[in-house]
């Protein structure tokens, strides 16, 4: 039934000359939830918005909001409104001014516009601010406003472009648990799209991961954590370690990975990707950083379950950030860099540049995919990953 | 201890104060205020009998109470004021054309063809208007070619053709701090009004106006500025009729060589373009730093 | 309203039309001076009796082309003049006011600020008067007083030049603050830390930074300088510049010689202003 979606894409197509912006995308966003779109600049999730927005047509494909196409349709006349990247309010206005502006637009009575501002005003948590000027608020009262604006004429869908860029570290982290929390109180179907896959984790009821055009995955943030279902989801979302090998063996629920660099590595047939590859697929093998357990050189058993995989490795740099600290380790056989999260125990707190360790992980966690054509996801996404 | 760079700065900055204002002061004080200041004086004194003078308003005087001077300055006046809306109206949609519609080369081509012709003396750009309006000119031809009139036509020396003269002079000075504050605004709030249900009225009413106020002052201000003291366009245009007012001044100086009563008339322009000024600045609550810095 | 906005065909159209009107009545009169430049007949008026350069490089009267008309070419030289003059005074008064301006601190600086802009919102012809009638007011007083003629305080060459240079050193005092404005301070104390004098500083670091405002505040004064007419009607002596020669002949009625003549300065003076684009765009690219 299309009325229980509040938006709805099918194959929206668009291009710039030669380039594809957005390629083939559907999607359906149930009513009341909290939808991001996440992806690395340029992947074409701001042209998405825009087309759900009426600021692009798309060259193929359709749009629907509750069920009716939006296409031809005007930007003043959909029924969705966007809080945009530097919020757009209007500085010859002040706050109440702001708010009013699509109720006046609506031809709406005075007093009624009165009463819906201050109440919209209450429940950003700003009821005093009307007769403040934009210039007078502070990036995070900003941020409620430019929200306030377009909640006040009650839309279908609210689309956030990426609103949380602007402002410094500590206010973002609090405006993302500010922002679910709205979300979940009033109800409405947000559609948020960032790069930043911190946020989309923790306010999303579902992220899509956008990449050159396309949807890679869409699913829970857990989902996308946990079972990625490429190697660029694998990549970007979360910090991995990775290498590159071929696939040996498949039998008896235990598939072998021999790397390029020497070594192999032990994998679940659950984890590599279809569940079954050709025997001698070139593979992209993922393993997060806090799935390896680490112990000092020689305390872990020697000769290890099979289906353990086991590795040793000499510190080479050690990044404390409290909670996530984490280790560089360059592999003893391989000499493969590798990414490996302390415990939080502190039981490490002790380490020097030049020890080394045991590297342990189970098959389990190790994630293969058939080796992509075009160079996997660069340490840019690891990078914007940990900044 | 060594000398702190800030305190050999310090001294360096002070002897170099001194240095360098002198030539600012020397320029303010001999070009501008003194001058100025003798003007007034001029302005308000009689001749009695050769070389010698006496205090008086006699040359005010004869301003207010001679219909002509006086006629010819509230003429002046409200002329420029019609030229600065006229020249307003006219250059905003095109300001606009440039900042916000056109994109990449094509703007920049389009804001160069703009100011080209500015460069070119207001003498030529005049001469050009003189051969296309005259009576043997090129529009009187092209009308009597398309049998739209049955003889040579006059479009010089009125008032209209002053105004076309005056406002394409004047353009510029409009189309140059327009375009300038609308690249200012970011496309965003367009977008946004217009995502709040508002229209190409009301978002250009509520948005982009204010928006734009401080270039529409400057711009306002400078064109009313030029025009009010403009003297090539209505001379050359208007011919006889064209009864502007630094034309008066200029009969009284060179032709009459009155300079007490041309004293008087140029205090009295100055006058009321300063006056004109200062309100416009404080209409739009501007200062005079902000309008051509 | 912005190409991101949908808009009725119809719409677009009439706007397009508008802008395009519009360039057509900017272009009008500069294309009709221009081609009856080239007209084969004794005024620069329909009709069109067929194309010659006689009126660039004729000469027998009445065919007399601009390179043999002496009167004109000496009222191009002496505007060249007065404008190299009036260029070199201002650049350098307008460096001074920008680095006072803009770096030192110092009582009244407001006040002298507002005075130094105030040139801008004086028309060309008080100015003109104020300084014609001071000057001569100073003349007379030293006559009288030491019985010296002082002649370059009367009407003439120096009198243009000053009238001119006090309202163009407004401008170029703004061109090259708001160039000096954006220079970031640290780059000079990185050169102190290194070793140079505050002068080798601005000399090495600072002036450099600022070529592309100082050239262009250069080409600004020259033209201005070359096409100013109201200060100059004032204060121009016997020696008459070019633009007051022109007026002349235009009252008189005249010639496609002139047509010629403001063909070249459109050519000269066009190129001037692509020049100076450039040095702003390249500005604007640092």
């Amino acid at each position: 039934m299309a009325d229980q979606f509040d938006l709805e894409c099918r194959d929206v197509v668009k291009t710039f000359g030669q380039f594809t912006a957005v390629d083939q995308v559907s999607l359906t966003i149930p009513q009341g939830s909290f939808f991001s779109i996440l992806g690395p600049s340029g992947c074409g999730k701001t042209t998405l918005l825009r087309m759900l927005a009426g600021f692009i047509e798309p060259a193929k494909g359709d749009i629907l909001i509750k069920g009716k196409s939006v296409l031809g349709v005007a930007p003043n006349r959909r029924p969705v409104n966007m809080v945009f990247q530097h919020l757009a309010l209007f500085p010859m206005m002040n706050v109440a001014q702001n708010v009013a502006y699509g109720l006046r637009r609506r031809g709406v009575d005075r007093a009624i516009i009165d009463k819906k501002v201050a109440e919209t005003l209450a429940r950003v948590g700003l009821p005093d601010a009307g007769p403040k000027q934009i210039t007078q608020l502070s990036g995070g009262q900003k941020q409620r406003i430019a929200i306030a604006r377009c909640l006040v004429l009650d839309p279908a869908v609210l689309l956030l472009d990426e609103p949380l860029g602007a402002l410094d570290l500590k206010l973002r982290e609090h405006m993302k648990v500010e922002l679910k929390q709205l979300q979940h109180e009033i109800g409405t179907t947000f559609v948020y799209i960032t790069h930043d896959q911190s946020e989309a984790l923790v306010m999303s009821d579902q992220v899509a991961v956008m990449n050159a055009g396309r949807f890679e995955q869409v699913g829970t943030p857990q989902e996308l954590y946990y079972h990625p279902q490429t190697p660029f989801v694998a990549g970007f979302v979360g910090e991995s370690n990775r290498w590159q090998g071929t696939l040996e063996t498949m039998a008896d629920g235990q598939a072998i990975i021999r790397l390029d660099s020497g070594g192999v590595i032990y994998t679940d047939p659950e984890q590599v990707a279809g569940h079954s590859q050709p025997i001698g697929q070139r593979m992209d093998v993922f393993v997060r950083p806090e799935a390896i357990t680490i112990a000092a050189k020689g305390q872990s058993s020697p000769d290890a379950a099979p289906g353990i995989n086991n590795m040793q490795g000499r510190v080479e740099n050690l990044l404390f950030n409290g909670a996530a600290s984490s280790v560089q380790l360059r592999e003893t056989t391989t000499g493969h860099e590798m990414n490996v999260a302390l415990p939080q125990t502190g039981a490490f707190a002790g380490l020097r540049n030049g020890d080394e360790l045991d590297l342990s992980w189970s098959a389990g966690q190790t994630k293969c995919f058939p080796a992509t054509k075009t160079a996997p996801v660069t340490a840019n996404a690891a990078g914007e990953a940990v900044a | 201890m060594k000398h702190t760079p800030g305190s050999v700065a310090g001294n360096g900055l002070k002897l170099g104060v001194v240095l360098m204002a002198t030539p600012l002061l020397l320029w303010l004080v001999l070009l501008v205020i003194l001058p100025h200041l003798d003007l007034l004086m001029v302005s308000l004194r009689e001749r009695v009998s050769y070389g010698k003078y006496a205090f008086s308003f006699a040359n005010y005087i004869e301003f207010f109470t001679e219909p002509l001077y006086w006629n010819t300055y509230v003429r002046t006046a409200t002329m420029s004021i019609l030229a600065t809306a006229l020249t307003l109206v006219i250059g905003f949609p095109i300001s606009y054309y440039i900042a916000k519609v056109m994109r990449g080369r094509g703007k920049s081509v389009l804001f160069l063809m703009c100011l080209i012709p500015f460069w070119v003396s207001e003498l030529v750009r005049t001469f050009g208007w003189m051969i296309l309006l005259r009576e043997s000119g090129v529009l009187s031809h092209f009308l009597q070619w398309a049998g739209l009139v049955d003889g040579p036509v006059e479009m010089l020396y009125n008032d209209v053709t002053i105004m076309v003269g005056l406002v394409y002079t004047s353009m510029l000075f409009m189309v140059v701090p327009l375009v300038s504050v609308l690249d200012s605004l970011d496309d965003s709030l367009i977008e946004a009004g217009y995502d709040l249900g508002g229209n190409a009225f009301t978002v250009t009413r509520d948005i982009v106006i204010p928006h734009a106020m401080p270039g529409i002052a400057s711009g306002c201000i400078v064109v009313f500025m030029l025009t009010l003291g403009n003297y090539l366009t209505p001379n050359l245009l208007g011919g006889k009729s064209s009864l502007w007012f630094t034309e008066q001044i200029y009969t009284q100086f060179i032709t009459r060589f009155n300079w007490e009563s041309g004293s008087a008339f140029g205090f009295l322009l100055l006058v009321l373009s300063s006056l004109i000024v200062w309100l416009g600045l404080k209409l739009s609550r501007q200062t005079l730093s902000d309008t051509v810095g | 309203m912005i190409p991101s906005i949908p808009q009725s065909r119809y719409a677009k159209g009439i706007y397009g039309a508008y802008v395009t009107l519009f360039f057509i009545y900017l272009a009008a009169p500069l294309v009709v001076v221009g081609v009856f430049a080239f007209n084969d007949s004794l005024f620069p008026s329909m009709p069109w009796e067929g194309a010659t350069l006689a009126w660039f490089f004729g000469d027998k009267a009445p065919y007399v082309g601009i390179f043999h008309d002496s009167a004109l070419l000496r009222s191009i030289g002496t505007s060249a003049f007065v404008a190299v003059w009036v260029t070199l005074l201002s650049v350098i008064v307008g460096t001074c006011n920008a680095f006072l301006f803009e770096r030192a601190k110092f009582p009244g600086k407001n006040l002298l600020y507002m005075l130094a802009i105030s040139p801008l919102v004086i028309p060309g012809v008080i100015l003109g008067i104020s300084i014609l009638v001071f000057s001569n007011a100073i003349a007379n007083g030293i006559e009288d007083s030491i019985g010296w003629d002082l002649d370059f305080l009367r009407p003439g060459l120096f009198l243009v030049i000053i009238g001119q240079f006090a309202f163009i050193t407004t401008i170029t005092t703004l061109v090259i603050s708001a160039r000096l404005r954006k220079f970031d301070i640290t780059l000079e104390e990185a050169a102190l830390n290194l070793g140079a004098t505050r002068a080798d500083a601005i000399r090495t670091i600072t002036i450099p930074y600022l070529k592309p405002a100082l050239i262009g505040a250069a080409i600004v004064s020259f033209l201005m300088s070359f096409e100013n007419f109201n200060t100059t009607l004032m204060l121009v002596g016997s020696d008459a510049p070019l633009t007051i020669a022109m007026f002349d002949r235009l009252k008189q009625g005249s010639t496609p010689a002139l047509n010629a003549l403001s063909l070249l300065l459109m050519v000269v003076s066009g190129g001037l202003a692509l020049i100076s684009v450039f040095a702003q765009r390249d500005r604007s690219s640092k």
